[in-house]
């Protein structure tokens, strides 16, 4: 599906430098100064308990929020002048009330006129293919977000965001969404996915950014992370010790 | 019960005169909604994706609209067409254009109002989607209108619902003459105060099916729409 990246070129929005980034909400301070560089390629790992912070880091990075505080640059850019080398998946699936096929066509309109194949391409790629002239409304959840990030691969990102895009899917599309990340993250795309799931983490990352209290508490290779955590708290979220 | 079977009797052969109204109450009622919808749904759809100083006193200001009595519309239309009136000059008084455009000022708040409540919901749901894909300005706009096509197919038959039956002010603009601005609700009120109920009950029963058929095909469009998941 990626053509004009070629296989293990870097993505140009590397690094990610996210210095001092502060969000309030209300009265309660939801990111607490983050400092962050991300100057590896391929997939990250948001990890951190409920309330930690990072789908508002992700958010952040992808321009839908702007912080209190903080600067975020990517690669020479800021977030606004990189929005259009960036895709999200999110959580819940948003498709529009119309077949799979059309929806692909909305996001890559001039793909949809100049190479119309290329959409029941990315439609294969997520196994939807037969599923391409029903709406896409009535696809299953599952179906429904691998159809999200289908659209989303279209743009060939050079930064894919993932929020929770796998949480409370089934086997099947979880280990669709997951080889086609791998796939992704292999071309060049750099993949920054947040997770619950530990076994998630341990099959796709390469690094983990753990997260607690709006703050980074802990950035390593994800083999040291899950072998040695430096921090309590994370030592104590593996453990599958409940944190608030 | 001798008015309602000559009633029917007129309906069912057809009568020229009844049918002279009938025709010209839905032209004038028809292309008031066409009007009409291409003011009100991007003005609808507009006051809900963009945020500017006095938008929800626009909201507010439609909404209250939305109630305008009727002889109100038609008195601040007759004194725009009336010979000394801004758009006296145009010579449209007592003419079906001054009801079109009577029943477009009446309707247009209707469908913008209900269709902003439609795209507002909507956007609320599409805008991170929109902002992750690009899709903004124009492209935005036409994304909302296809997409809630059957809800604002339902707010666009509502405003055909208070078009057709509106008597007020398109009496006061078209002067209810005969052969030339007569409608079905003008023709009622007159042939009711005539004491001419035969004519006044066909009409009335043409009004009541056409009422039928549009609270129909709204439930229709409403159950396609969630059939397919499109609504």
């Amino acid at each position: 599906m990626n053509t004009l990246r070629s296989a293990n070129m870097p993505s140009s929005l590397l690094p990610i430098r996210i210095s001092d980034l502060r969000l309030i909400k209300g009265d309660r301070t939801v990111l607490a100064g983050v400092n962050l560089m991300i100057d590896k390629p391929g997939i990250t790992v948001i990890m951190g308990p409920n309330g930690a912070g990072k789908t508002l880091l992700l958010r952040c990075l992808h321009g839908l929020i702007k912080p209190d505080q903080g600067q975020i640059t990517l690669g020479q850019l800021r977030v606004a002048g990189s929005r259009d080398q960036q895709a999200m998946v999110f959580q819940q699936p948003v498709l529009l009330r119309r077949t799979a096929l059309q929806n692909l066509a909305f996001a890559a309109p001039e793909i949809a006129k100049s190479e119309p194949q290329r959409l029941i391409q990315a439609l294969e790629s997520v196994h939807l293919a037969d599923r391409a002239h029903q709406p896409a409304r009535m696809l299953s959840g599952g179906e429904q977000q691998r159809l999200s990030l289908a659209r989303a691969l279209l743009s060939e990102p050079a930064l894919l965001l993932l929020d929770e895009a796998t949480a409370s899917l089934d086997p099947a599309s979880v280990l669709v969404i997951e080889s086609l990340v791998k796939a992704q993250s292999a071309q060049g795309t750099k993949v920054i996915l947040v997770s619950h799931d530990q076994g998630q983490a341990r099959r796709l990352a390469d690094d983990i950014v753990f997260m607690s209290d709006g703050r980074v508490a802990e950035q390593s290779p994800a083999d040291q992370f899950f072998i040695a955590p430096q921090t309590p708290v994370a030592k104590a979220y593996l453990a599958g010790e409940i944190l608030f | 019960m001798g008015a309602l079977t000559e009633a029917f009797r007129l309906i069912i052969t057809l009568d020229p005169d009844l049918f002279e109204i009938l025709w010209l109450s839905i032209r004038v009622s028809l292309i008031a909604l066409i009007i009409s919808a291409v003011i009100s749904l991007p003005l609808g759809t507009w006051l809900a994706i963009t945020r500017f100083p006095g938008r929800k006193f626009c909201i507010l200001l439609l909404n209250a609209l939305m109630g305008i009595p009727p002889v109100v519309v038609g008195l601040l239309v007759y004194l725009l067409l009336s010979r000394s009136g801004p758009l006296g000059w145009l010579g449209l008084l007592y003419t079906p254009s001054a009801m079109i455009i009577a029943q477009v000022v009446l309707i247009t708040p209707i469908i913008a109002a209900l269709s902003n409540q439609v795209i507002e919901n909507l956007h609320q749901e599409y805008s991170d989607t929109f902002y992750s894909l690009g899709v903004t300005g124009r492209r935005a706009v036409v994304a909302y209108l296809v997409d809630a096509r059957y809800a604002l197919t339902t707010c666009i038959l509502a405003g055909f619902g208070r078009a057709i039956a509106e008597v007020g002010a398109v009496i006061i603009v078209g002067g209810n003459i005969d052969h030339l601005t007569r409608v079905m609700t003008t023709a009622i009120a007159l042939e009711t105060s005539k004491g001419n109920l035969t004519l006044a009950l066909s009409l009335g029963t043409i009004l009541l099916a056409l009422s039928l058929l549009v609270n129909s095909l709204v439930i229709g469009v409403r159950e396609y729409a969630a059939k397919r998941q499109y609504a």
